[in-house]
């Protein structure tokens, strides 16, 4: 029989609902960068060397492999999934590309090869997601830990090193001064502002994540865009996982990448992606992986003990949970 | 209009009334029901009957002014848990079992016994065994539900409303997933029941039932009262006058002339069904005409929709769009072959709230509007919206708002809008005005009516009689999974509430021509 819950508010007061709108996309697009300048005077103020150009640019580099899963996390996270696997997926990459740098005639393929097995992995959860149906949190739980035991295979459970690797350049090189992977961190942004607000692929990732049922019924490929935003999370670890063996000349497939999901899911949430899907930006990403570098740099230079670094972090990211649950209650759902 | 029999009531409601957001359910509605009684509540899709219900058994709290008493007391019932002390229980179409529990365990659910602090399992079964031997289940209180049929789940829940001692059921249409013979069994249920003094209130859309069980019956129509007939004086013409009656034509604007305009054939479905909720059915839209699929909720009118979508899978019959296969595999496809579908349920299953109205406008054809490599003509995606928002003049301050915060009509106009750039050649229009306002209901009557005179195929599911007497060309009935007849104006016989409730309801079987 009839459902009146859906019945219309006569005249409503468009202007007023246009003020409000606009208020709310101002909320949304300005989000936690408040939050990011608030932090950088507090440390500034507490401990006096925070804010040079040397720290900020150790702040940057921190920030940058985070920065990178979560740009592929904001992709999941926007089709109204999750992926727990990107730590594990980010250690199987850089074993394969250190394995692959250190023989001798295709050591130029260790980019390319971690970067593709990244992205392999990353199809086979969308595959999972996408055409068997299962749960997102239960697929990447179990390629967490399939993963991960997968990485240490690869290395027979032993560190991989390569004194001279070949790319090292971008985990200690710069241009003009700007790190490698400060470089990377940025194109691998404008790269997913690019594919999320400037094609069609994008807009069919917000509708599905907004209402899987009217994305289906406007003609999208549901299943497709599924399998792609889970393929962009593995690629990006990869990408990740490339930017950190830059750095360190070596690879663990026991040590590296533990719980970089946690700070990548932190820095999408922290930047007012919702949950549930279909809202957020990549920009408020980007600020959330600096707030998560800024809060890890900033304690440790004003002296917090590890443990209360922690707590603090911890405690951080529940407060942005609150703060995106209070700002989905404003929204305007009639 | 019907003597009242010499036992008091034991439910008197009066005068109630119920308005959501603006928009009035129930206006001064009574009912009174009395022991020993079934008392079938009929009225159009949409009258206030499950509203009415709803109030009785807690889920709403009616307006204030109103009254109901309980053999002869006032009371007030502010939710479920104060319904079911007073003795009321409401069966629901869809049943509210937990399957993974015993039928002992659902028909003690919320009042289990307890000894030493433990549940005591032995207490239930023993207790709701004779319940069950009474209501003539055969099977054993520890049978889990989910092994049960739908006929059997219900009698668990009759026997549940028993064993809570029940003085008043009410049950919202059985029978619609019962096999007859599960329907005579459930039949002889409620009469054993009626003997035993409980008041049923019965509600039902279809009419032999009506005949074969209800003592009396009274008769809602949007959300007011219109009375009560006793089964001798029942007729179905009497009650199909008293269901329908409102006359709307004026509102309507036709001016796609049938004769000048309706061409080809343009979508023909053959034998189509799913061996669920349609059965079979055959149909064929023209080219500029305007074709109505009336009947009850739960004929399976949206679901025969949603078939010719291709957003569910057909077991069987095929789909042609001008006399070419289009066996829709998936709503894309369907929409790149010219056929649309707005949903009856724009919220969950149509709109993106949170995302603009342009975005909203332009979401099915972005694609095909896209340069190399799939970037966005966002140039193209403007002009689209500011056209379209002028067309339909829908009332937003911006093409950048969220659709979210619209009002129900000019979020409407923005799903219309969105299958409209697409150009099609046939559009499934289902349920269209649902949930918005008068002024913007006779401006889609008006775009339909544009629609056709372009030679759109236009098929549109309404449950509102006024308006599918108003839009129409044709009238195609569903009852039943099945197209049960098809109604043809002419100028001599023209289209009728009455002959469509007649055909919906089964109260006429024949097809008229």
């Amino acid at each position: 029989m009839s459902d009146k819950s859906g019945t219309a508010v006569i005249g409503e007061d468009t202007a007023k609902t246009s003020h409000r709108a606009k208020l709310q996309s101002v909320m949304r697009t300005v989000g936690m960068a408040p939050v990011l300048i608030i932090l950088a005077i507090i440390f500034q103020l507490l401990s006096d060397r925070f804010i040079s150009v040397q720290n900020l640019s150790i702040v940057a580099q921190q920030a940058s492999v985070n920065m990178v899963l979560a740009a592929g996390m904001t992709f999941v996270i926007l089709s109204g999934g999750i992926d727990l696997s990107v730590g594990s997926i980010l250690a199987a990459s850089s074993m394969v590309a250190l394995i692959v740098s250190n023989i001798p005639d295709i050591s130029f393929l260790a980019i390319p090869a971690g970067i593709l097995l990244g992205l392999i992995i990353g199809m086979l959860n969308g595959s999972l997601v996408a055409f068997v149906r299962l749960p997102p949190f239960i697929v990447t739980l179990g390629a967490l830990t399939a993963v991960r035991g997968f990485a240490r295979l690869l290395g027979s459970d032993q560190t991989v090193f390569n004194p001279s690797l070949d790319y090292a350049v971008i985990g200690n090189g710069d241009i003009f001064g700007i790190p490698w992977l400060v470089i990377i961190a940025f194109a691998v942004i404008l790269l997913s502002w690019f594919i999320l607000r400037r094609t069609v692929l994008g807009v069919h990732i917000y509708s599905v994540g907004g209402n899987e049922n009217a994305a289906r019924l406007a003609g999208i490929k549901v299943p497709l865009v599924l399998l792609f935003v889970y393929a962009v999370s593995g690629a990006f670890s990869g990408i990740g996982a490339i930017m950190q063996t830059a750095r360190l000349y070596a690879a663990n497939g026991l040590q590296l990448g533990q719980s970089y999901e946690l700070d990548a899911i932190a820095a999408v949430i922290l930047g007012g992606t919702s949950f549930v899907g279909g809202i957020g930006s990549i920009w408020g990403t980007f600020v959330g992986a600096l707030i998560i570098a800024v809060l890890s740099n900033g304690l440790v230079l004003i002296g917090i003990s590890d443990i209360w670094q922690f707590i603090i972090k911890g405690l951080v990211i529940i407060g942005a949970v609150a703060l995106d649950r209070y700002r989905l209650a404003g929204s305007a759902h009639t | 209009m019907s003597e009242t029999p010499a036992l008091a009531p034991i439910l008197e409601m009066s005068n109630i009334r119920k308005t959501f957001v603006g928009v009035k359910a129930l206006s001064g509605v009574q009912l009174t029901a009395y022991p020993g009684e079934i008392h079938a509540l009929m009225g159009e899709n949409g009258a206030g009957k499950s509203t009415l219900m709803k109030i009785l058994s807690g889920a709403y709290r009616a307006d204030p002014g109103g009254e109901i008493r309980l053999f002869g007391q006032p009371v007030t019932i502010d939710g479920p848990l104060a319904a079911k002390r007073l003795g009321i229980a409401v069966i629901y179409q869809e049943l509210s079992l937990s399957p993974n529990l015993t039928v002992a365990e659902n028909i003690y659910l919320g009042s289990e016994p307890r000894s030493n602090g433990m549940i005591d399992r032995g207490a239930m079964e023993e207790g709701s065994a004779p319940v069950l031997e009474r209501l003539g289940a055969n099977f054993k209180p520890r049978t889990l539900v989910a092994d049960l049929s739908i006929a059997e789940r219900q009698l668990v829940e009759i026997a549940r409303a028993v064993h809570a001692k029940a003085r008043i059921l009410v049950m919202d249409e059985p029978t619609t997933a019962l096999s007859s013979r599960e329907t005579d069994r459930l039949f002889d249920l409620i009469r054993q029941l009626r003997r035993e003094g409980l008041a049923i209130i019965y509600i039902s859309h279809r009419m032999n039932e009506i005949y074969e069980l209800a003592d009396r019956v009274s008769v809602l129509r949007d959300g007011a009262y219109v009375g009560t007939l006793s089964s001798d004086e029942l007729s179905a013409e009497r009650l199909v006058k008293m269901m329908v009656g409102r006359d709307l034509s004026g509102f309507y604007t036709k001016e796609h002339d049938k004769k000048s305009h309706i061409g080809d054939v343009v979508l023909e479905v053959r034998d189509l069904g799913d061996d669920r909720r349609v059965k079979t059915a055959s149909l064929m839209v023209h080219a500029g005409e305007v074709v109505c699929l009336a009947g009850l909720v739960g004929s399976g009118r949206t679901e025969l929709a949603r078939l010719i979508f291709g957003a569910e899978r057909a077991t069987h019959g095929e789909v042609l769009l001008r006399g070419q296969p289009a066996g829709a595999s998936s709503p894309g496809a369907a929409i790149a072959r010219g056929i649309v579908y707005l949903t009856e349920d724009r919220k969950a299953q149509g709109l993106f709230l949170d995302m603009s109205v342009q975005d909203n406008i332009n979401l099915a054809v972005i694609g095909r509007d896209s340069k190399a490599g799939g970037v966005l003509d966002l140039k193209r995606a403007a002009e689209r919206a500011k056209d379209a928002i002028a067309a339909l003049q829908i009332r937003v301050a911006g093409p950048k708002v969220n659709v979210g915060t619209l009002s129900g009509g000019n979020q409407q106009k923005v799903l219309l809008s969105r299958l409209i750039e697409t150009e099609p050649q046939v559009l499934l229009l289902d349920e269209p005005t649902r949930g918005v306002d008068i002024g913007a209901k006779s401006e889609i009557y008006r775009l339909v009516d544009q629609l056709a005179q372009r030679g759109v195929a236009i098929l549109v599911i309404s449950s509102e009689l006024p308006e599918v007497v108003g839009m129409a060309d044709r009238v195609l009935v569903m009852r039943d999974g099945t197209i049960a007849g098809e109604i043809t104006g002419t100028a001599e016989a023209p289209i009728t509430q009455e002959a469509i409730m007649e055909l919906a309801t089964g109260a006429k079987t024949a097809t008229a021509a």
